[in-house]
């Protein structure tokens, strides 16, 4: 079955309420935030909110991700909070963490090393830590796969399309065709690579028409989910992302009557008087799962 | 003084006899009373030709009502937090001189604060009331101030007192929005209109002496009649009865809270899949909050599935109303208006009914509305693992609420459903024992929060739907133990011996005692 990432919800993590409260909306992810959302001078004390919440909440059935802070500064000098933030969580069981303004695999492969080492600290198996690497800018979409392939660590990659629109020199539209190139690139970069690709947030909450367009794209697209800023948004793009029933039955026809084919070897079957060929039975088999991820089938 | 205690049904341990109360008759069960004896009726009154019931300022009224000391005088509260005419009357009272006053109120708001100098002057000794806040609350329950207990009655229970006699009100003081020169009022016309006029549509018919306050002196006859003028003595003009844009204090709009919302959502499948939302149902929800909420995702079910309510019943709200002109309901049954948009809907809309406190929730009325509800939102303030439910103190023990309709339409709703935060403020809302019970747990059905559903053991018939529907369910001792794991468990607060408050049950026994906080 597959761990669906349809809504990854962020919450600060210097908001105590939040860190026991974000589960409540049942997002299929949790992104508390060190990064943007927490001044500089809450930063421990975020940090330390976040490692006590991660030893004593139960997240339920989230998969809980953390935005750390950067490894280094846009000069490529050690940043001071990234490594800290590192060190702090996975002793505390965090295992996904996402790494912000990731340019080149190099990132990646710096932070691979750094939990390697901790994992190795604190007897932790190796690779148990995952990353997300947030795509933010025009170097870090256009090497898309190459971060997305850099490590067996990487497990999505996803896209961030305020800090895009700021480099590449332009504003974000609500048509967001400025953003239809590097969001193709990332959503490809991502099937490629076997990763979930995850779509941009959506900074006007009340806007829910304009929210529920985007998110409509970003499955067309090809992304696996949305990041979301809102318990509101939730909803909205799980039943966009969450396969009819309809479709659900005729899916799960296709795959039984494959089955029953034995068709791996290529050739076409009829279902229901449609012919059926080896695309048509794996996109089936997509729905299937995205349907017992989504809790609809067992 | 006899000190004997006994333990009611609900589980409470209390004296057989309360100082400043008598004989306490304990809870029994929510239908355990049959009621015997005549109403209650005020003395014969007469009326000749060629005098006038206008005077000229209340000092007159108050003298002609022969209101002397030790008497009982009462108020409405649907100004809410607006309301001009307690304050005044009391102040006129204070400055005549008479001592030893008993105010039998619908509710107190923060509007009647200037009571606290009142108490401590022993112009009033004894308040009987749906509900207290604000500082008058804080000093009854740290301080005693007013040397007795404080008599908390549901809307259904003040009605039956009253017309049982248990309570004789000797003067009634009604603030009225419209008035005519023979006495005959309204409350959704004129300046400071509110509405509906349910409270003291009981008042007006026991009490011995009515007196009416109007800002609205209008011709005979007034047109819409709420209260008649057959029980009206006197009435008085003055400035303004008080600030209609005040009544709408609480949340009378759907909220925007996300946990609020989750709650409400999750309330309104619960309501779904007991199957009693189908064509003709009869609902009720409390104002604000989730509670509120509730009606939105109702609203969705109820036009996807084409389905039309019979009445919404209770405090009405412009969002009641809303639904009322969708065509979503038959009718608004309103014994309290709580906005001015609903308001001007009681002259709007035919099917929005006024209705007395009496025939809202009295359990001794014939036609009680609240026996009628399929379902009932409530909200809460904590839920004991019984399912008993407290809206009056908070954990510090203080007084700070009301029991309302809440306990009334519990015990008529065939569908209870109780919609609450597991915490407030870091404080659990689910205790092993609540601080004090205000609405029964044998008259709960489920209790709905953002951290899961909980079905009282009770309704086995409600869990097997539950579980068909597919909603999953926690019991509320499992749920209990998950948010102390978050918020740990709270120390209980210490009370003295001294009792200040007796929450009476709506048919007249004792469902609980407020003592004294121990500071």
């Amino acid at each position: 079955m597959k761990k669906l990432r349809r809504t990854m919800l962020f919450a600060p993590a210097s908001n105590p309420k939040l860190l026991f409260n974000t589960a409540i909306y049942k997002p299929d992810c949790i992104l508390f935030d060190l990064e943007d959302a927490v001044k500089y001078d809450e930063k421990d004390a975020a940090r330390d909110l976040l490692v006590e919440a991660l030893k004593v909440v139960n997240f339920s059935k989230c998969e809980v991700f953390v935005r750390i802070n950067p490894l280094r500064n846009p000069f490529g000098e050690k940043a001071p909070f990234g490594e800290l933030d590192v060190r702090a969580l996975v002793p505390a069981g965090l295992t996904r963490m996402r790494l912000p303004m990731c340019e080149k695999p190099e990132h990646i492969v710096e932070l691979d090393r750094l939990l390697s080492q901790i994992e190795k600290e604190n007897n932790i198996e190796k690779g148990t830590v995952k990353i997300q690497a947030s795509l933010e800018t025009p170097t870090g979409v256009m090497n898309a796969l190459a971060i997305a392939q850099s490590s067996d660590r990487v497990v999505s990659i996803s896209f961030g399309a305020e800090d895009f629109t700021r480099t590449l020199g332009t504003d974000r539209t609500k048509a967001a065709t400025e953003l239809f190139f590097a969001r193709s690139q990332v959503a490809m970069a991502a099937s490629i690579a076997k990763v979930d690709a995850i779509d941009t947030v959506w900074s006007d909450v009340s806007d829910i028409e304009g929210f529920r367009k985007e998110a409509e794209s970003a499955k067309n697209l090809g992304f696996a989910g949305k990041s979301c800023i809102h318990p509101s948004q939730i909803k909205i793009v799980h039943n966009i992302f969450t396969p009819s029933m309809e479709e659900v039955k005729k899916s799960l026809e296709i795959v039984e009557a494959a089955k029953l084919a034995n068709i791996e070897s290529g050739g076409v079957i009829t279902v229901n008087g449609k012919m059926v060929d080896i695309p048509v039975i794996a996109k089936a088999e997509r729905v299937v799962s995205l349907a017992k991820g989504a809790g609809l089938i067992k | 003084m006899k000190k004997e205690i006994f333990i009611n049904k609900a589980g409470r341990e209390l004296p057989i006899y309360i100082e400043g109360y008598g004989d306490v008759k304990g809870y029994e069960g929510p239908f355990a009373i049959n009621p015997t004896g005549k109403k209650y009726a005020p003395q014969k009154s007469v009326s000749k030709p060629g005098i006038s019931k206008v005077l000229s300022n209340l000092k007159e009224a108050i003298q002609n009502s022969n209101l002397k000391d030790g008497m009982t005088v009462s108020f409405h509260h649907h100004l809410r937090n607006g309301d001009y005419v307690l304050n005044m009357v009391m102040d006129e009272i204070a400055n005549m001189g008479i001592k030893d006053i008993t105010i039998c109120a619908s509710s107190l708001t923060k509007a009647h604060e200037p009571l606290l100098e009142h108490i401590k002057n022993g112009v009033v000794t004894g308040l009987e009331t749906s509900g207290l806040r604000g500082n008058i609350a804080k000093e009854i329950a740290k301080n005693n101030i007013l040397g007795k207990p404080v008599i908390f009655r549901t809307h259904g229970g003040r009605a039956r007192a009253i017309e049982a006699g248990d309570v004789k009100i000797d003067v009634a003081f009604i603030a009225a929005p419209a008035c005519d020169t023979m006495g005959n009022m309204n409350g959704k016309d004129g300046k400071s209109a509110f509405g509906v006029m349910g409270y003291p549509m009981v008042d007006a018919q026991y009490a011995e002496k009515v007196v009416a306050i109007t800002d609205n002196l209008v011709p005979f006859p007034l047109i819409d009649v709420s209260i008649s003028m057959s029980n009206v003595d006197y009435i008085v003009v003055v400035d303004s009865i008080g600030d209609p844009e005040k009544i709408a204090t609480g949340a009378t709009r759907v909220t925007k809270n996300p946990t609020d919302l989750l709650i409400a959502e999750e309330a309104s499948k619960v309501l779904i899949a007991s199957g009693l939302v189908k064509n003709g149902f009869a609902f009720q929800a409390g104002s604000g909050g989730a509670s509120l909420a509730v009606c939105k995702f109702l609203r969705e079910y109820m036009v996807d599935n084409e389905i039309k309510g019979s009445f919404a019943a209770g405090g009405i709200t412009a969002y009641l109303v809303e639904l009322l002109e969708a065509g979503l309901f038959n009718a608004l049954l309103d014994v309290q208006t709580f906005d001015g948009a609903a308001a001007s809907s009681v002259d709007r809309n035919r099917n929005h009914i006024e209705m007395s406190a009496s025939t809202y929730a009295n359990p001794h009325n014939k036609g009680c509305s609240a026996h009628q509800l399929d379902m009932m939102i409530l909200s809460a303030t904590e839920i004991d693992t019984d399912f008993n439910i407290n809206s009056i103190t908070g954990s510090t023990g203080m007084i700070m609420g009301a029991l309302g309709g809440a306990p009334d339409t519990a015990a008529g709703a065939d569908l209870t459903v109780v919609v609450a935060p597991t915490m407030r403020k870091r404080i659990p809302i689910i205790l092993d024992r609540v601080t004090n019970i205000a609405t029964p747990g044998e008259t709960i059905d489920v209790l709905v929060t953002e951290r899961g559903i909980c079905v009282n053991p009770r309704r086995t018939d409600l869990i097997e739907k539950m579980e068909l529907a597919g909603i999953e369910l926690k019991t509320i001792e499992n749920l209990k133990d998950e948010v102390e794991l978050l918020t740990g468990k709270p120390e209980r607060v210490s009370y003295e011996d001294i009792i200040v408050g007796i929450v009476e049950y709506r048919d007249g026994t004792v469902l609980d005692i407020i003592r004294q906080v121990k500071v």
